[in-house]
């Protein structure tokens, strides 16, 4: 099974996490909006299509590289408030080093391969987030 | 072909997309970005330095020297910062 959401909704991880387990082990990772410099709100915008695509292709190379019975992306988009889940990842393979190895590609690549970009709100100001070299690290180590 | 902005390139251009007929000598996402620069002062604020965006062809990741003829749709984007 391989399940990617984008959506403006709140992400339920009870049920992502019950469709996820079709096999021996399953690994999450869930992001959650920090409230990192006094951040009242952050917004994020993406690329409608090219997304989900980009998403898709992700867990479909994980699927066949870890031979997953499930993987799962879901990430939010819109407005949210420091504390929401801004992303949730999960695979489930036979065993648990694919399933926990999978699950740490997928959400180091996302973070560079897919269109989103955040705005974030401090003190009524906003501004662009401006990306990090340090994911672009932890995505190259995949490769 | 169509073009797409996104985050802090939409806001200076002040558009989200636009239909354009670049010239044959138009040849890379580069030469675009170059081509499209003078059309506005906001164009020209987004464009003023291409080291710091980025670009999709027909829905996918390239680099800016990648060729654009025949594409459908580029985008142009910061840097991405999801996750």
């Amino acid at each position: 099974m391989i399940r990617v959401i984008v959506s403006r909704d709140a992400i339920d991880i009870a049920d992502e996490f019950t469709q996820l387990e079709q096999g021996g082990a399953v690994a999450t990772f869930t992001g959650l909006v920090r409230a990192d410099d006094g951040v009242a709100t952050l917004e994020l915008e993406h690329y409608p299509g090219a997304t989900e695509a980009a998403l898709t292709r992700l867990a479909e190379e994980a699927r066949a590289r870890w031979s997953l019975t499930a993987a799962t992306i879901v990430h939010r988009v819109g407005p949210m408030a420091p504390g929401e889940r801004i992303v949730f990842v999960g695979t489930c393979s036979a065993h648990r080093a694919a399933a926990l190895e999978a699950c740490a590609f997928l959400i180091d690549r996302l973070k560079t391969d897919a269109p989103f970009w955040k705005r974030e709100t401090v003190d009524g100001a906003s501004r662009w987030v401006e990306a990090r070299a340090t994911d672009d690290h932890a995505a190259a180590r995949w490769s | 072909m169509k073009l797409l902005y996104f985050a802090w390139v939409r806001e200076r251009i002040g558009l989200a997309e636009e239909d354009v007929t670049p010239p044959a000598t138009v040849a890379t996402v580069a030469d675009l970005v170059a081509w499209l620069a003078p059309r506005s002062p906001g164009h020209a604020a987004a464009f003023t330095d291409p080291a710091r965006l980025r670009a999709a062809v027909d829905q996918a990741f390239v680099p800016l020297e990648t060729p654009i003829a025949g594409v459908r749709e580029v985008a142009i984007f910061p840097p991405v910062t999801g996750g």
